[in-house]
């Protein structure tokens, strides 16, 4: 393989319902700066159906080409028919490095691709960066459960392919003035690809704040005994703040609050202005998915819990009592 | 209805720990567990094959030669045959190296058992050690064969199946006719314990072992040699510091003190 032949770092950019996936625009950013340590350019492949003006939104946040596949046989997300378009764009534009946000569907993607393309794919990264050789990204995870950070690397094989946690990079800066090339692609995929079939989507969660997007996440484990402080105390105090309520393994294991709102190594990535964990001992298993936040609040009632050593704040005492007792100060303080 | 399970031996993070000096794993001590999310999956095949009569659930792993435990374990509740791919020049394989050794010993299965394919091949949405995600979709994507994973829900209609699978908003059903791979999230079922006269009858069960060549692979692309990712560095976690621990016996003494610190630092 030549792979000096291999150039440009793209992001797969992900659209739901017309509205791209915060985690595509991050990855714009971060991609920019591996672009630059390699001397190439930054651009991102966009996949769907009616989606095509979404490409000046990718432009503003910093790719300077978008390959555009829109064809309303791809309106619904299909892994087959959407790992042949990626393929297509693959053998056409000869990327270096594909960056894909490790959303459901990106992780569901992302292996298919690697496969068909027989290339590394380095999963779930919350760490992208250029070797000293300026060619090869260094690609770091979490491994064990979050007890350990892997370095990876792909060196002889392209594209250099990951996925990349959501809420790990900052958002860049959406400039407007910015353009970029837009680059009409025809989406070779075939009836083969349809084998499975979309019936429908069933949405959950009440449309309230999503904890991916959340500034200001509240978030409850084992300490809460039940299920009502995740509808009760904690809601109102995330409700209070515009933020949403989170959860640990171990509260979604016991059924208090659906996987939706999990955070850690095998729920979500989270990174808020504000966390505020309440009745968490703080295993590495939670750590995992949320030390990336600007600030974390700690209340619990054991001295000893892990969580205290990596808190900015600690309360240690009855959450019951201290929830409501914040919730009630800040609506004070509020008003 | 023929169905086959991919299992694997995994440490149980949970149990894992890091050495507060050296900053190293401590493995020791460690025990090796059934992959929970596998186990999952074989719920799944267990409760499929009791409402269709004439099912069979077939187990496959790789691994050493111990992953037989998680194999007996898998046919102590209730599954009907147990293969394992044992073989030095397997390990070290990443996620594309281990789907093809696994697609590998899935047609050897086959061969074995005289069927043309499964119907249905199920995995857990993840092993616990590498959280990576990717092998199901490798072993589908390498046997040619359509993926639906993190199924929260599988209903299955003659050959026809449809499955919910969990996304960010919720769940996207899917349906599919034909042989098509699922990986099962923890939400999807509740799984059984084994039986004892089931671990009893397991223990006497001989459990063939597939060496590299047994299923023919193209040794070039296998083991660490044959994989295109390499790990080049493990480092440990970086520490956040610990801030400020309020612990007055009055919770309004220390909620008053928080919102002190929270306002003056424009936190809210």
């Amino acid at each position: 393989m030549d792979l000096a032949a291999y150039k440009g770092v793209y992001v797969i950019a992900e659209q739901f319902e017309g509205k791209l996936r915060n985690v595509s625009l991050e990855l714009l950013g971060q991609g920019k700066i591996l672009a630059d340590g390699i001397g190439d350019d930054i651009g991102a492949v966009l996949i769907g159906s009616g989606v095509k003006p979404l490409a000046q939104e990718l432009i503003a946040y910093g790719a300077t080409k978008v390959y555009v596949y829109d064809d309303p046989q791809l309106a619904n997300y299909n892994t087959s028919a959407y790992a042949t378009v990626v393929e297509d764009f693959f053998n056409k534009v000869n990327p270096n490095v594909l960056l894909v946000g490790a959303t459901n569907i990106g992780r569901d993607l992302g292996p298919r691709v690697a496969n068909r393309l027989q290339t590394g794919l380095t999963a779930d990264c919350t760490g992208l960066a250029i070797d000293n050789d300026g060619k090869t990204v260094v690609w770091t995870r979490p491994a064990l459960g979050g007890n350990i950070l892997a370095e990876i690397i792909c060196p002889q094989n392209r594209p250099q392919m990951g996925t990349v946690r959501p809420n790990v990079f900052k958002k860049p800066e959406r400039d407007d003035s910015r353009t970029g090339e837009v680059i009409d692609m025809v989406a070779p995929i075939r009836e083969e690809d349809f084998i499975t079939k979309f019936v429908e989507l069933i949405k959950m969660g009440g449309g309230g704040v999503k904890i991916e997007e959340a500034d200001v996440i509240v978030a409850g484990g084992r300490g809460m005994q039940g299920p009502d402080a995740f509808t009760g105390m904690l809601k109102d105090l995330a409700d209070l703040m515009g933020g949403a309520v989170g959860a640990s393994r171990a509260a979604v294991d016991a059924g208090w609050i659906d996987a939706l709102h999990q955070v850690g190594q095998t729920g979500k990535t989270v990174g808020p202005k504000l966390y505020i964990a309440v009745g968490i001992s703080g295993a590495i298993q939670h750590l995992a998915g949320m030390t990336g936040s600007d600030c974390i609040i700690a209340i619990n009632k054991d001295e000893d819990a892990p969580i205290f050593q990596v808190c900015d704040f600690g309360i240690v005492g009855d959450a019951f009592q201290v929830v409501p007792k914040l919730t009630e100060a800040i609506k004070q303080y509020k008003a | 209805m023929e169905i086959l399970v991919c299992v694997k031996q995994v440490p149980d993070t949970a149990e894992v720990k890091i050495d507060p000096v050296k900053h190293t794993v401590i493995r020791a001590g460690v025990p090796n567990i059934f992959n929970p999310f596998d186990k999952n999956a074989l719920e799944a095949a267990l409760q499929i094959k009791e409402a269709n009569a004439g099912t069979k659930v077939t187990l496959l792993s790789m691994g050493p030669e111990q992953a037989k435990e998680v194999l007996r374990e898998g046919l102590a509740m209730g599954a009907d045959d147990a293969y394992l791919l044992s073989d030095r020049k397997v390990g070290g394989s990443d996620t594309l190296a281990t789907g093809y050794c696994l697609s590998m010993a899935v047609k050897k299965v086959m061969a074995d058992k005289g069927i043309e394919h499964f119907d249905i091949i199920l995995c857990g949405k993840q092993a616990i050690d590498g959280d990576t995600a990717q092998v199901g979709p490798q072993i589908a994507s390498e046997l040619g064969i359509p993926q639906l994973t993190y199924a929260a829900k599988i209903e299955v209609d003659g050959t026809k199946v449809t499955v919910h699978q969990q996304n960010e908003e919720g769940y996207i059903v899917s349906e599919v006719d034909g042989p098509v791979l699922i990986t099962a999230v923890k939400e999807l079922n509740e799984p059984r314990f084994p039986t004892i006269r089931g671990t009893m009858k397991a223990k006497r069960r001989e459990i063939p072992v597939y060496s590299a060549a047994d299923i023919g692979v193209d040794e070039s692309k296998i083991g660490l040699d044959g994989s295109p990712t390499r790990v080049r560095k493990i480092l440990t976690p970086p520490q956040r510091t610990q801030g400020l621990i309020l612990k007055e016996e009055d919770p309004a003494v220390n909620v008053a003190t928080l919102m002190e610190k929270l306002t003056a630092q424009k936190l809210i």
